[in-house]
């Protein structure tokens, strides 16, 4: 790969890191913490692609100039393995295609990630409470419902069928980027919508049940939640829960 | 790929770095820059590239069709959140190889670290401690360590300690273990151990010829600004294309691989270490967020989950590909099956005092 194509590729990676730290494309990837970072290094391959573009301009403008003192700037020599090349491909991936986030696939192939939290928030004393589906689960399994008995609930998250067909309330749990990325569940019961697209994104409203299951995939504590009502509302701008970040 | 060049005005370009371990065999200096032959084929790079992005904009339409499928898509998910993820610290580590290649003077190495490299290279692992980042950001500037004339040993001591010792990763180890705080030090001890043992073992038994002396052009004669950018871009371009194959595999084994062997290599205790540290290798995750992955495996035991943590950061898919493309393959192939060896066992012998 030559000096141009390289500083193209820089250019164009850069430009696209910037437009994914700019809208909130990055949030489908990684935590909403390296949005500075994000942006910074954009910027850094911008500029290591308008320098390498400037040197090779002027080394040329000098070779002219003074006949050939300087062997330096000249296109042929420093050029970069063909590895470099592989470069385009995540520069295709994000720009053309920009995957969604992680959804019912990687949900059910993973098992349950719930865990026992340090302590629970102060809920309202009185109204319907709006829960993540972190915190819900971790209430049902390990308070035992005991601050959600009897209380109407709103969870939202995306809907996940297993083999048999039983439909889950599930939201990605992140810690640093999508790699990392696990699944906490609820295993929905009551007045289900009779159609179910696996990965649409569904706020359900309803009340806390003691019935609980084991996730087969490590033997994860799964809650139920008895669903009243259901409606279909748009991926939500950061579609992981990033509550363990803090 | 060793030929030389046969342009006279390449050669004193080629000139390594002073203090530089010395190439053996002078053939190997014209490796980077390609050959005669695919010379041609060079020049028509940027056509090549404007021809690949015209004909995938104007294909959008099947190869959307074909990448919809759930496991392409995730895997293309992870595949975009590793590099998306790794890039920042890349470029971080990039710049501050350049840094150190074009504004650190070569003796100021000389003075900071101990003459006897039995001494360089403990005091080497420590100074990971400051380099706040994780593995990605290690490898360019350990190769920059090595081309400014620190000895090999102190400089892959670093390499090794670097990603897990700093005070992020630790805080984030302390995080994802809060019942048990004696993680924080058994990660730090043993990584530190590993990191020193592999550099005294580089001293006792390394080969300066298994080492490639990284190859790049010098900076003298070019204006600092010049020799900087040229620095960043080259490692830029170098250790991405190796980092783009480690996130591929690692995305492969995220999206294609059954979580649930895992349950069963966590009833033996020693099949459940090298479980996890085979699953540190392949999966690849950044330093700063194995402990939240090494937490949620809750069937294995404390000693398995700290092979984990001790592994991953010296050595996964993506750090060998960046090693091998820093270092050489054949450092890579020497270098990484002894630090996994002794990574597992530097984590059972602090786990067996400390945990």
């Amino acid at each position: 790969m030559n000096r141009q194509a390289q500083a193209a590729v820089l250019f164009l990676t850069g430009a696209a890191l910037l437009h994914a730290g700019f809208t909130n494309l990055y949030l489908r990837y990684v935590k909403a913490g390296l949005q500075p970072l994000l942006l910074l290094s954009g910027g850094v391959l911008i500029a290591a692609a308008l320098a390498t573009v400037w040197y090779e301009w002027r080394g040329r403008r000098e070779n002219r100039g003074d006949g050939h003192g300087h062997d330096h700037g000249d296109g042929h020599v420093h050029r970069e393995p063909r590895v470099s090349w592989l470069l385009v491909l995540p520069l295709l991936a994000l720009i053309l295609v920009a995957p969604p986030a992680l959804g019912s696939y990687s949900a059910m192939r993973t098992g349950t990630a719930l865990q026992q939290p340090y302590g629970y928030n102060r809920l309202p004393a009185s109204g319907p409470l709006d829960l993540t589906v972190v915190d819900y689960a971790s209430r049902a399994v390990y308070d035992h419902g005991r601050s959600i008995d009897g209380r109407q609930i709103k969870v939202t998250g995306f809907v996940a069928l297993d083999r048999s067909g039983s439909p889950y309330l599930v939201r990605m749990a992140l810690n640093c980027c999508a790699a990392d990325a696990q699944p906490v569940k609820i295993a929905l019961t009551g007045t289900i919508p009779p159609v179910l697209q696996p990965d649409k994104w569904l706020q359900v409203s309803g009340t806390y049940t003691a019935k609980q299951t084991k996730d087969p995939v490590n033997n994860g504590p799964i809650p139920y939640f008895r669903v009243t009502a259901a409606t279909p509302v748009p991926t939500p701008k950061d579609p992981y829960d990033e509550s363990w970040n803090n | 790929m060793a030929i030389t060049k046969a342009a006279p005005t390449g050669a004193d370009s080629h000139e390594p770095v002073r203090g530089a371990p010395q190439p053996e065999e002078p053939t190997k200096v014209g490796q980077d820059n390609g050959s005669q032959d695919h010379g041609k084929q060079d020049s028509k790079s940027p056509l090549v590239l404007t021809m690949l992005l015209l004909l995938l904009v104007l294909l959008q339409g099947p190869i959307r069709g074909a990448l919809s499928a759930p496991v392409m898509q995730s895997w293309m998910t992870v595949f975009v959140a590793v590099l998306v993820q790794a890039l920042p610290f890349l470029v971080l580590g990039v710049l501050l190889s350049a840094a150190i290649a074009v504004f650190v003077p070569a003796s100021f190495f000389a003075r900071a670290l101990p003459k006897r490299p039995v001494l360089a290279v403990p005091v080497a692992g420590l100074a990971g401690a400051v380099l706040p980042g994780c593995e990605c950001a290690s490898v360019p500037v350990a190769g920059a360590l090595v081309r400014r004339g620190v000895t090999p040993a102190a400089a892959l001591a670093f390499l090794l300690s670097a990603p897990a010792i700093n005070p992020i990763v630790l805080t984030a180890t302390a995080v994802a273990f809060p019942r048990n705080p004696e993680m924080v030090l058994a990660r730090f001890v043993g990584s530190l151990l590993v990191a020193c043992v592999m550099g005294w073992l580089w001293q006792r038994l390394g080969r300066t010829d298994w080492l490639r002396p990284p190859e790049r052009p010098h900076y003298e004669g070019q204006s600092k600004g010049a020799a900087f950018w040229g620095s960043v871009r080259h490692d830029v371009m170098h250790a991405g294309g190796f980092l783009v194959i480690g996130a591929m595999a690692a995305a492969t084994l995220k999206a294609v691989a059954p979580a649930s062997w895992l349950r069963t290599a966590a009833e033996n205790p020693l099949v459940a270490i090298l479980a996890l540290a085979i699953l540190a290798v392949l999966l690849s995750i950044c330093s700063e967020a194995d402990a939240f992955v090494a937490a949620s495996l809750t069937q294995f035991s404390l000693t398995a989950k700290l092979a984990f943590l001790v592994v991953g950061p010296m050595i996964d898919l993506k750090l060998f590909a960046m090693q091998a493309g820093t270092f050489g393959r054949g450092f890579a192939l020497r270098f990484a099956p002894a630090t996994f060896a002794l990574a597992i066992a530097g984590a059972v012998l602090t786990g067996a005092v400390l945990l």
